[in-house]
């Protein structure tokens, strides 16, 4: 590549503004096609995690399983598995668990809970419920329900209860009100209501109750234990590796959320892919046009070609010249593509706050470097085919031609 | 002044095609040339006078024969021995000017040592803006091609030939496409680079005029030099 290369490319590009300008914005276009699908599908896998993992817990650790040991082992003999049920699942002994979780990498917030059964009662009404019994403090560590609340306050008394915004339309419960709950162990008390809140998961607005830590004890008669820490970690995609090692670690059954979601991964992926394959199809389209503008450009320079090596420019002078310019067209439509798009993409708000309808197009998923890399790549290989056939041109033919 | 041969060739051939499609168009040329002469290479088309100045240009390879030229067995080198050859030692001119459109008069003139060095230097810049106003285009030196006229492109076609100080010019109808007036002027300017720079040109046409301006004729007759 000798400076008399570049300075013959350049010049060349330069004679022909109109045919270089032309050819530069169909590779602009190409990598302005690339960057925006990134963005794209970048920002909708980011939606929908967001949307997902956004009011779920990351790690749920649980009481294993308590399955008896077989110890029969010879065959033909027929062994009956009872689970055991003889005594309640919960985790009798938390508190030394809590500071090694909290230790561990990635852990963002740890929520030890109360849950159980229970059933709303009002008038001739009755309604199903789940209670999470948080402690104080903890409250919005897994979902956020003090941004959520629509009416009332977050505050948890031990006489009160958070309802979703569901429950209470069905009931047709208000702020202040007093509510009866019967626990799945029989025992009743009645609440007042403090807050209503709105989470936008159905299940959750329909069935989820909140109260106090130590109310929600003496409601499922749980004095000591717990039933399950639910765990949130960041980034959420790590959650399957951290549960890994808090089983380890804890001797708890933890379960990640992605192993309950496979489903939302396999449609990431399927759209990751479909990404991937448009892409490609944007380089190849950027390869072909440039292949075929350098090789109609070498037809119409065969002369020139021809009188340079008559007068002793050797072959790699010819390659070089064909090449860089090739290159130089890639690389200056991508950048001018990718600046584009950078500033396209400006006013889109960002992914999390996208209204339903909305792009969710996340511009720092937009692979801007890849998107200028590869296609200054393409460029260059798109080039050298036709550059190594212009330098293959016989200069008597060309010079005669 | 003491001449010696700068170029010989015995018994050279060019067989074109094979089978019933062969054709021969030189049959076995001798010829010698000496430092600072000016011939004139004449004959009907298809006599074979391309050929030759192809063939003695090193842009073609002969079938037969030997080529010499400088001491150099042309005939055996390898073909990237024959483009530095014909960088260092031989100068073109040919019917169509054939000047780079994207380069100056002075870009144009400095392409084939520009081309040879991989870059521009300060000393080719010198070089070719002597031989620009040698050929009387110093006012045209930042000039496109696109701007000049017929007889001046010629012109600094004869100038960039030159910038390699070569031995030998080979020019292939060099006033073909011009009228009288620009072909005396590009005629002109050969002689008197030929006696002030030494030179040596082997020049194509079928004009008795331009031939009758060189000290040599050299006639080509169906693949065959029939005066010399």
């Amino acid at each position: 590549m000798t400076p008399y290369a570049v300075k013959l490319a350049i010049r060349h590009l330069l004679s022909h503004p109109g045919q270089t300008a032309l050819l530069m914005s169909g590779v602009a276009l190409g990598v302005g096609v690339f960057i925006f699908m990134s963005a794209l599908i970048g920002g909708l896998a980011t939606l929908l995690t967001l949307r997902t993992v956004g009011s779920i817990p990351h790690v749920v650790l649980e009481m294993p399983d308590r399955d008896p040991a077989i110890l029969v082992p010879q065959s033909g003999a027929q062994v009956v598995l009872q689970k055991d049920l003889s005594r309640r699942e919960q985790i009798a002994i938390w508190q030394p668990a809590v500071p090694i979780i909290e230790a561990e990498r990635g852990v963002t917030a740890v929520s030890p809970q109360i849950r159980g059964s229970a059933y709303v009662e009002r008038g001739q009404a009755l309604a199903p419920v789940g209670v999470i019994g948080v402690m104080p403090g903890k409250l919005s560590d897994i979902a956020n329900i003090e941004a959520a609340i629509v009416d009332g306050s977050s505050n948890l008394p031990t006489d009160g209860v958070l309802l979703g915004s569901r429950l209470a339309n069905d009931l047709g419960l208000r702020v202040g009100q007093v509510v009866r709950l019967t626990s799945d162990r029989g025992r009743a008390r009645s609440f007042r209501i403090g807050g209503i809140f709105t989470l936008g998961v159905a299940s959750a607005d329909r069935q989820a109750v909140y109260m106090d830590f130590t109310t929600a004890r003496a409601l499922f008669d749980l004095p000591t234990g717990i039933s399950r820490i639910e765990i949130k970690v960041k980034p959420a995609t790590d959650a399957a590796g951290i549960a890994a090692r808090l089983r380890r670690s804890t001797g708890l059954k933890a379960t990640a959320w992605t192993e309950d979601n496979s489903q939302l991964f396999e449609g990431l992926d399927a759209q990751a892919r479909t990404g991937i394959i448009i892409k490609a199809f944007a380089l190849i389209t950027i390869v072909v046009g440039i292949a075929s503008a350098m090789l109609l450009s070498i037809v119409r320079r065969q002369a020139e070609i021809g009188i340079m090596r008559a007068m002793g420019a050797g072959k790699r002078l010819v390659v070089s010249i064909f090449v860089l310019e090739g290159t130089l067209i890639g690389l200056v439509g991508a950048v001018v593509g990718a600046g584009t798009a950078w500033i396209v993409l400006l006013p889109m708000p960002p992914v999390a706050e996208v209204q339903s309808g909305g792009l969710p197009i996340d511009r720092a998923q937009g692979d801007f470097l890849l998107a200028i890399t590869l296609t200054t790549l393409a460029a260059m290989l798109a080039s050298i085919l036709p550059a190594r056939r212009a330098a293959r041109i016989d200069p008597v033919e060309a010079i005669g031609s | 002044m003491s001449e010696e041969p700068i170029l010989s060739v015995t018994e050279l051939t060019k067989i074109f095609g094979e089978g019933v499609a062969e054709t021969v168009v030189l049959k076995g040329v001798d010829l010698s040339m000496m430092s600072s002469e000016m011939s004139a290479l004449l004959g009907p088309s298809g006599s074979g006078k391309s050929t030759l100045l192809n063939i003695l240009g090193t842009l073609m390879r002969a079938s037969g024969g030997s080529h010499e030229m400088l001491g150099v067995d042309l005939m055996q080198a390898s073909e990237a021995k024959r483009t530095e050859f014909r960088s260092k030692h031989l100068g073109f001119v040919f019917q169509f000017h054939h000047l780079l459109p994207d380069l100056t008069a002075l870009e144009n003139v400095m392409m084939p040592a520009a081309s040879a060095a991989g870059r521009e230097t300060r000393l080719m810049r010198e070089r070719a803006t002597e031989l620009l106003d040698a050929v009387g285009l110093a006012d045209r030196r930042d000039f496109r091609p696109v701007a000049m006229s017929g007889g001046q492109r010629q012109r600094v076609a004869v100038a960039r030939a030159l910038i390699n100080n070569p031995v030998l010019v080979l020019a292939d109808e060099p006033t073909g496409n011009l009228d009288r007036q620009s072909a005396d002027q590009v005629m002109d300017l050969i002689r008197s680079i030929n006696q002030t720079m030494a030179t040596s040109f082997l020049i194509s046409t079928h004009d008795e005029h331009i031939a009758a301006q060189c000290p040599r004729r050299i006639e080509l007759l169906d693949g065959r030099i029939v005066r010399s």
